[in-house]
């Protein structure tokens, strides 16, 4: 049986520090917009900390969700794009094919999560961001679709790796750039196929709930709701 | 109408032959317009689509809204006048022409639509399911290749559409011309030498294309509305915009028809030709389609609010009473309130100047009721933490103005080129007259083959 990449999130321990976020951006090349672009709606966060509150004032608590590409089963914005730049490969990642994405955008319309960015202008790369460009990812162009691949980069090399000395993939070998630089600990990343990975066991944990379940898109990121006893703890 | 075939021929050529001042200042101005699009898409194309107003999460906006609205337009032509010729409707005749013509310039700059939005649009031909040397293939699930098939099936049939009834009168223009234009409709009218085997292939392609445009039409813009109606999206997900977008078409497609005829009449001095019996008639067809729009859009409004779906209700208060709702109820206005009641008074429909005041409000509020399909269900989908909003940028708003002084250019130029109204469809619906023998004649195979 093949690899099936899934996420954990655990919102117990998501403290909302965005190292997520700045690991993600030096892992994957991704460009600075700049503060007017940003403002207009047009940053590239392949993976941003999503903040609610709840209760009412002055009993609110604050709830962090981070939210990246939802790797789904059924993804919505694989079958609308006319040319196949999206689509889902053999170990149940959302591809996104740089060069053959020609910019409709229909994939960013469809997908419920809003986790696909688009390039509205050629990048850019506020100095000296521009000296540590990770050599394993393109740089994207003027006019196409980007988004989160689960590291694809770390993920191949490891299989390359663990092919090149005759031994399967052990689990917990390498990680995406979240979750290795998660100071929490919230993230957890492995093969959901195997059935002894992290993964896999917290994924069936009864905290356990999809992102908009109702919209039947079957996603590999499973987020652990927070404990209520928790709540009951600090009231 | 009290008119010899001659006489017919001499009003309905002169347009031909003759340009008044008016036309190439006309013409200049339009074509200024259309420079300037092709200038500001060629500084987006240079930038990229951030000189654009779109933004992460309104990905679609005005380009997609020009998108369906000129391929709801299209649907004046070829449709009407299809359903017209099926039905043998006589009065048709002066309409059919300056209809399809409609149909072929406004799908035309539609099909530009979405390659102006495209992020890499010099790419576009990878839509094309053309054997590549990689073996990539495009992905036939994607509404959007669905789109490029149905688009281009619906202009290779409107242009033929368009182009068999004209044969005869191009060569009618050739047999009267002389120099120039005698060689250039020569060529173009295909030897149509009028014998009665070309007039009976002629009635025969007609009513074969007559009745497989129908289906054809039908099918574009469904398909059009599957590009959102397919996308688990808030608002659009919805079994009724198949339906809702073909009556929207032909409704905005009616009233555009309803304006060109207008501006035609006077500009080209046509008033015996397009009387107020057609404005009075299409107003009819008018008014059935604004009735049947405000049903759909009613049906489509109520199912959403009883169905009281989280994500669907964001859109549906932003468009009632949110953010979008001035343009929703100026929408509602353009589209029902004003042109309803004056279609349905038959004193004030079989008055030319009312239903063209009818007709202009509908135009605003079927183009304001695409922006309102595509924008709000995009500013506010599922999660608040990415709702956005969105404002069209210069470069947006002179393509768009520029695409319609393209449209209006191409059918200044075709008035010019082309009779507007079908000459011989004229003459044939003529009682039969003795002072023109070589017409009757033609009239007469003409009738033979209408009979066989």
């Amino acid at each position: 049986m093949g690899h099936r990449w899934g996420m954990v999130i655990d919102e117990d321990r998501c403290t909302g520090c965005e190292a997520c976020v700045a690991a993600c951006h030096a892992e994957n090349n991704i460009a600075t917009v700049g503060d007017d672009e940003a403002a207009r709606g047009r940053a590239l966060h392949w993976i941003r900390v999503e903040r609610y509150y709840e209760g009412d004032f002055p009993d609110i608590r604050v709830k962090y969700r981070p939210v990246l590409c939802q790797q789904c089963s059924d993804a919505p914005c694989e079958p609308v794009c006319p040319t196949y730049a999206s689509y889902q490969n053999n170990e149940g990642l959302n591809a996104q094919i740089y060069n053959r994405c020609i910019g409709t955008r229909y994939c960013a319309n469809a997908c419920p999560y809003m986790v696909r960015f688009f390039n509205f202008y050629n990048p850019v790369w506020d100095k000296p961001l521009d000296l540590q460009f990770n050599p394993d990812v393109s740089l994207r162009s003027v006019g196409i679709m980007e988004k989160c691949t689960f590291c694809i980069q770390r993920i191949k090399a490891a299989e390359i790796n663990a092919k090149a000395e005759k031994r399967p993939l052990k689990d917990g070998e390498f990680n995406p750039a979240c979750v290795q630089s998660c100071p929490a600990g919230a993230m957890i990343f492995g093969d959901l196929n195997d059935p002894e990975s992290r993964v896999s066991r917290l994924s069936k944990s009864n905290r356990g709930t999809t992102f908009l379940e109702e919209l039947g898109t079957h996603p590999k990121v499973v987020y652990l709701k927070r404990d209520t006893w928790h709540d009951e703890q600090n009231a | 109408m009290n008119k010899t075939p001659e006489q017919i021929n001499q009003d309905l050529l002169r347009p031909i032959y003759h340009a008044t001042w008016r036309f190439y200042v006309t013409a200049a101005v339009l074509a200024a317009l259309v420079a300037a699009a092709l200038f500001a898409w060629g500084y987006q194309m240079y930038y990229g689509l951030g000189v654009s107003g779109l933004n992460r999460p309104v990905f679609w906006a005005v380009y997609i809204t020009n998108f369906v609205f000129w391929i709801g337009i299209s649907h004046a032509g070829t449709l009407i006048s299809a359903i017209l010729r099926v039905c043998n409707a006589g009065w048709r005749r002066p309409v059919t022409r300056c209809a399809e013509a409609i149909t072929v310039f406004s799908l035309s700059i539609a099909g530009l639509f979405p390659l102006i939005h495209l992020g890499r649009p010099w790419l576009f031909f990878w839509l094309i399911p053309y054997p590549s040397e990689r073996g990539i293939w495009p992905q036939f699930r994607s509404p959007l290749l669905w789109d490029f098939f149905a688009i281009n099936t619906y202009l290779i049939g409107s242009v033929t559409f368009l182009l068999l009834p004209s044969f005869p009168d191009f060569a009618l223009i050739r047999d009267r011309a002389s120099g120039w234009r005698k060689k250039v409709y020569g060529i173009i009218s295909l030897g149509w030498r009028g014998t009665p085997k070309q007039w009976h292939r002629l009635e025969m392609a007609m009513r074969i294309m007559a009745v497989a445009i129908i289906p054809v039409a039908v099918s574009v813009h469904t398909i059009v509305s599957w590009d959102f109606a397919m996308a688990p999206v808030p608002g659009w997900h919805s079994t009724i915009f198949g339906p809702y977008f073909v009556a929207g078409a032909i409704f905005s497609g009616i009233a555009a028809l309803i304006v060109a005829m207008a501006l035609l009449r006077k500009l080209l001095h046509l008033e015996e030709y397009l009387r107020p019996i057609h404005f009075d008639n299409l107003g009819k067809l008018l008014l059935v389609m604004s009735l049947l729009w405000f049903y759909f859009v009613f049906a489509e409004r109520l199912t959403t609010w009883y169905g009281n779906f989280p994500g669907e209700m964001s859109v549906f208060w932003a468009t009632q009473v949110g953010s979008f709702g001035p343009l929703f109820w100026t929408m509602v206005f353009c589209n029902f309130i004003i042109p309803a009641p004056i279609l349905a008074i038959k004193s004030l429909r079989n008055k030319i100047g009312w239903t063209v005041a009818a007709s202009i409000p509908i135009i605003i509020g079927m183009w304001l009721e695409r922006f309102l399909i595509i924008v709000p269900s995009l500013s506010y989908k599922y999660l608040p933490y990415n709702f956005g909003t969105y404002r069209p940028s210069w470069v947006e708003i002179i393509i768009t103005i520029g695409t319609f002084a393209a449209i209006g250019l191409l059918y200044l130029i075709f008035s010019r080129v082309f009779p507007i109204i079908s000459i011989w469809e004229l003459k044939l619906g003529l009682p039969k007259k003795e002072e023109a023998p070589e017409l009757a004649q033609q009239e007469a195979a003409a009738g033979q083959a209408q009979v066989g």
